[in-house]
């Protein structure tokens, strides 16, 4: 009884609460990627052609991010039933816009304008009861490309 | 010392491969931590400690990596990449690898 109290009370706690910080952090996201729109990402591997003389720097952002209970059952009970798990795909595309904003907000001190070659990396961290994935870890990397300005002071 | 993960170094001619260079490191989870996140495991969210947890880990793997590379006398190094790979339940491996340069 107590048992299925608890349950229950978790159950509550991580639809409410789980509900409102992804909303809010979909929001932020949406506002911070409008901010940093002005810096591109590519996947090519080379720079594009005109950045023959850049500063190139490694910036990588990282975001260990976990589902709340509610989603967990909810997830769970879509493995037996089979299809679209919404719940795990919300999660992973938050922690990957997550991980390319910090990526992205890094390369902003070095004054980039682009970033080539951008890998994203994803390792599940934690594993729950039942051997679920608990929480995942999102990694992006590049290579951020600083024009040189001064050149022609130089010469 | 550059570290880069594109082939070649915009306006710098590469001079001598020194062949691959590696730095690696196995970090173990924080039990005080792992309370934290359990708590967290309810609510959903960031997991803030994990995450500056595996940045100093990649750090403390890339230093390695660096060190390897100023040993044998490299400036550079270029095509670097990252890789986690869990090892036991609680620890996982960060592993960073590169070519190691010398640029003009």
């Amino acid at each position: 009884m107590y048992d299925l109290i608890i349950f229950l009370v978790l159950l509550t706690i991580g639809f409410t609460f789980g509900r409102i910080a992804e909303k809010r952090h979909f929001q932020s996201i949406i506002e911070r990627e409008e901010e940093l729109r002005d810096i591109l990402t590519f996947s090519e591997r080379l720079p594009p052609p005109g950045f023959s003389s850049a500063r190139t720097e490694l910036v990588s952002g990282n975001v260990v991010i976990s589902i709340d209970y509610f989603k967990r059952i909810a997830a769970g009970l879509r493995g037996i039933l089979g299809g679209r798990v919404t719940a795990y795909e919300t999660l992973l595309e938050r922690a990957r816009r997550e991980a390319i904003l910090r990526m992205k907000e890094e390369a902003r001190v070095f004054e980039a304008t682009h970033i080539v070659n951008v890998k994203l990396e994803t390792a599940s961290i934690t594993k729950g009861q039942h051997n679920q994935t608990g929480c995942v870890e999102v990694y992006a990397y590049g290579t951020a490309l600083t024009p040189i300005k001064q050149e022609p002071e130089k010469s | 010392m550059l570290i880069s993960n594109i082939e070649i170094v915009p306006g710098k001619k590469i001079v001598k491969h020194l062949g691959m260079v590696q730095g690696n490191t196995v970090r173990a989870k924080h039990a005080g931590k792992d309370i934290l996140a359990g708590l967290k495991n309810i609510v959903g969210g960031e997991l803030k400690a994990y995450t500056e947890l595996l940045t100093e880990a990649r750090e403390e793997a890339t230093q390695r990596m660096v060190q390897q590379a100023e040993a044998i006398g490299a400036n550079a190094i270029i095509n670097v990449r990252f890789s986690t790979s869990s090892v036991a339940a609680g620890a996982a491996e960060l592993f960073v690898y590169g070519t190691a340069v010398v640029l003009e």
